[in-house]
């Protein structure tokens, strides 16, 4: 296919549709720092029990071992919440869970310091 | 900061897999990658239904995508072995609603 040559009105629209996309890279960037900045609450989180429920609704309660930058979890000593409704992990004590399948991190409430977190999400947001 | 997943202490175990279809795949860790994408041995599905027991579908060598996968976990053996599989009963586990 012939490519078409770029006179003054095709490079106008190749102008607009860069930015009509800025916004957009600016959105994906803004999400990888609040990505990181979860990464850094969760590392802190070590060593804490938490019950990590999942998008297939099944829950699971453990204490937190590590966490990896894609929120990836690893819990120890793992029990599932509803053990008579979901059996199928009773052989299982230490599990990981992948970040992407994770709906919520149910958290101890003396485990949040909320102002403080509050305060670093307002900032990211700002772009501090 | 770009380490993978923290599987590498599960290589060589018994691990149970949790795909987002909702199977349970059960199986000895061969190799996993970046993506989670994982290389299981002499593995098994465990179907599990309200009406009759566990039933145990070998599968042999499995190379699972990442994509796919919701939980590794690793198996007790000792906890594994006091289960009576057969008389299970359960309904399947739901599949993973983005």
């Amino acid at each position: 296919m012939p490519k078409k040559p770029r006179t003054p009105s095709t490079t106008q629209f190749s102008d607009q549709i860069l930015i009509a996309t800025k916004p957009r890279k600016l959105h994906l960037l803004l999400v990888r720092r609040i990505i990181v900045l979860f990464f850094s609450y969760f590392k802190d989180l070590v060593g804490r029990e938490v019950t990590v429920e999942l998008k297939n609704d099944l829950a699971i309660r453990g204490t937190l071992h590590s966490v990896d930058q894609y929120l990836n979890i690893k819990l120890e000593n793992t029990r599932v919440v509803d053990q008579d409704k979901y059996p199928h992990m009773l052989s299982v004590r230490n599990c990981f869970i992948r970040g992407s399948v994770v709906r919520y991190v149910q958290l101890p409430p003396d485990g949040v310091d909320i102002e403080l977190l509050h305060d670093a999400t307002r900032r990211e947001a700002r772009g501090g | 900061m770009a380490t993978g997943p923290g599987l590498e202490s599960l290589v060589d175990q018994t691990i149970s897999v949790i795909t987002n279809d909702g199977r349970n795949i059960v199986g000895v860790l061969k190799g996993f990658d970046q993506a989670t994408n994982i290389i299981l041995d002499e593995s098994h599905e465990r179907v599990y239904s309200t009406k009759e027991g566990v039933q145990q579908l070998v599968l042999g060598l499995y190379i699972i995508r990442g994509d796919n996968i919701s939980v590794v976990g690793e198996l007790d053996e000792e906890l594994d072995s006091s289960l009576d599989l057969s008389n299970l009963r359960a309904h399947p586990l739901k599949p993973v609603i983005h």
